[in-house]
């Protein structure tokens, strides 16, 4: 693991940590509605100051929080037109399977990724530590996930034009 | 030292809980709809009856000592009051809220004829008892409310209300209803008090500071505590000029919090520990963790797994489920189980872990060198 990494994730860990103190509340706005104040924005009161970790330009977080959930939104490192591709490819994989994977949601926030929305129902049946972990589970593997894709693609094409060359 | 109580094989969150008068029988709400209540028998703990009345996730229970009332209070926008008839069955009293949205917290006053509910329609209703109609009708407090309010406690005399808001600030109410009480004289917070009248106001700080999660008056109604998102403590002392005291804490935010004592309180919340401070002159000093528990050690874990984990998810271990503390989730209710506010002798704990704690203050003062209760 580089140096930069772990810096890094600590203080992705911390935010999150900070910002997953989350409780029950009900619309202010409609009646008998329980609805996420980070996704609806309808009282400025309910929101927190939204925070961006960056690694670099190309891998950053962005934490928004409200009383009664949290919006967090990974922007993947793409160094090159594959691992754009695979990412793109991916993370479309994800997300249409998001219901699996509880957190996720449908679409990520502009400018990033992908992104997960945690409400207060979520940490109520799970342990918050470990939503936390997850989070910085899934940062660190997507990173492993997409290079090791790379690798994959960049061998079946070497052996693709192997075999073809073959034939001159 | 502490005493832990799971309610049957349920996992769910506790909401709110509050005890019956000799404490034999609690009700709280498994964060749903419902309101179970359970009695001491012998060791164990049995359900004795379900109280299902509301329609959506119940935010606040209170149970009368003296005139043994229940009163609940849900997001559906509903209050009732559950009065015990001879066969042990309860029945409900409807409440006229006069509200549109979720109500979230519910405290009867000192004297149990009356009780105030927080409300997300930005007021808070008074409601007391017609005789003629068999309901509850209510007063409002409007103004100058600006968001949901989140908790809120009667002062000693049975007239003045403290509510806490998520538009950062505390305030302390007349709730005074001339069709059921005497004029009140004056006191420390004001001498003129038609309901609904603002006798303080607090902003958790100067630039802002969070939603206030819980209030609490003393014992003697001179002082208020709160505890904000900022993770902050505060209190203000109305003999003192109305002055707030505040101290910021390393702790994820309190959500609870509760007078023991005249100058002690506890606080408890993210962080799954209860905390004690002491208010002493002009600062809020740190007493104590109340809870020192330590995991246990898993075996086998060599030195070189711990650096690989802390190197790759900057943490010591992965396997640990558990955290070092009783509760394994937040706390989200704490109320007094022996004594009164003055001299708390132990209080209970419940939390989004299901799990119910008594605390005992006599063993905490055993166990932990150096804690006095003042």
């Amino acid at each position: 693991m580089s140096a930069t990494l772990k810096p890094y994730l600590t203080a992705v860990r911390h935010t999150l940590t900070a910002a997953m103190c989350l409780e029950h509340f009900s619309s202010q706005v409609v009646e008998k509605y329980t609805k996420p104040e980070v996704e609806v924005r309808t009282s400025k009161e309910l929101l927190l100051n939204p925070v961006v970790i960056s690694r670099n330009a190309n891998e950053k977080v962005l934490i928004e929080s409200s009383v009664n959930s949290i919006r967090v939104s990974i922007m993947i490192k793409q160094a090159d037109e594959i691992e754009k591709i695979l990412c793109k490819k991916f993370m479309r994989f994800m997300m249409m399977r998001a219901e699996n994977f509880i957190v996720l949601r449908r679409k990520p926030v502009d400018g990033y990724h992908i992104s997960f929305l945690i409400t207060n129902f979520h940490t109520e049946q799970m342990y918050k530590h470990k939503l936390v972990d997850f989070v910085i589970y899934f940062m660190e593997e997507i990173d492993k996930e997409i290079s090791e894709m790379k690798l994959a693609v960049n061998a079946r094409a070497r052996i693709c034009s192997e075999e073809f060359l073959k034939r001159f | 030292m502490a005493q832990t109580i799971t309610f049957g094989d349920s996992v769910a969150p506790i909401t709110c809980h509050a005890w019956n008068k000799d404490r034999s029988q609690i009700a709280f709400s498994p964060n749903n709809n419902e309101v179970h209540i359970y009695q001491k028998e012998g060791g164990d703990w049995k359900q004795t009856n379900n109280l299902v009345e509301h329609d959506l996730r119940v935010m606040g229970i209170d149970w009368a000592p003296n005139t043994n009332r229940i009163v609940t209070c849900s997001v559906d926008r509903n209050a009732y009051v559950w009065t015990q008839g001879e066969d042990g069955k309860w029945s409900t009293t409807l409440v006229l809220l006069r509200i549109n949205r979720a109500a979230t917290c519910v405290k009867w006053s000192p004297m149990e004829n009356k009780f105030a509910v927080g409300s997300g329609a930005r007021l808070i209703s008074i409601c007391y008892f017609e005789k003629e109609n068999n309901w509850w009708v209510s007063k409002h407090i409007k103004k100058p409310i600006r968001s949901t309010v989140t908790s809120i406690d009667w002062h000693p005399n049975n007239i003045l209300l403290v509510a806490g808001s998520a538009d950062f600030k505390v305030r302390v109410f007349s709730a005074y209803i001339k069709d059921i009480e005497d004029q009140p004289g004056p006191n420390v917070w004001g001498s003129k008090l038609p309901l609904g009248q603002l006798l303080a106001e607090f902003p958790n700080s100067s630039s802002g500071g969070g939603w206030v999660h819980s209030v609490s008056f003393s014992a003697d109604g001179n002082k208020v505590a709160w505890v904000g998102h900022d993770s902050s403590i505060n209190v203000a002392d109305a003999t003192q000029g109305k002055a707030v005291i505040k101290l910021k804490t390393e702790y994820l935010p309190f959500l609870g919090c509760s007078w023991i004592s005249n100058n002690s309180l506890i606080v408890a919340g993210h962080s799954c520990i209860p905390l004690l401070y002491c208010h002493d002159g002009d600062e809020i000093k740190f007493i104590a963790k109340l809870d020192n528990t330590q995991r246990k050690e898993s075996g086998g874990l060599s030195a070189m797994k711990k650096f690989q984990s802390l190197d790759r998810q900057a943490r010591i271990e992965t396997s640990d489920t558990f955290l070092d503390s009783i509760h394994q989730n937040a706390i989200s209710c704490i109320s007094i189980y022996q004594g009164t506010k003055d001299s708390v002798k132990k209080f209970s704990t419940s939390g989004l872990d299901g799990q119910l704690v008594i605390w005992d203050f006599d063993s905490l003062e055993r166990a932990i060198e150096g804690l006095r209760i003042v």
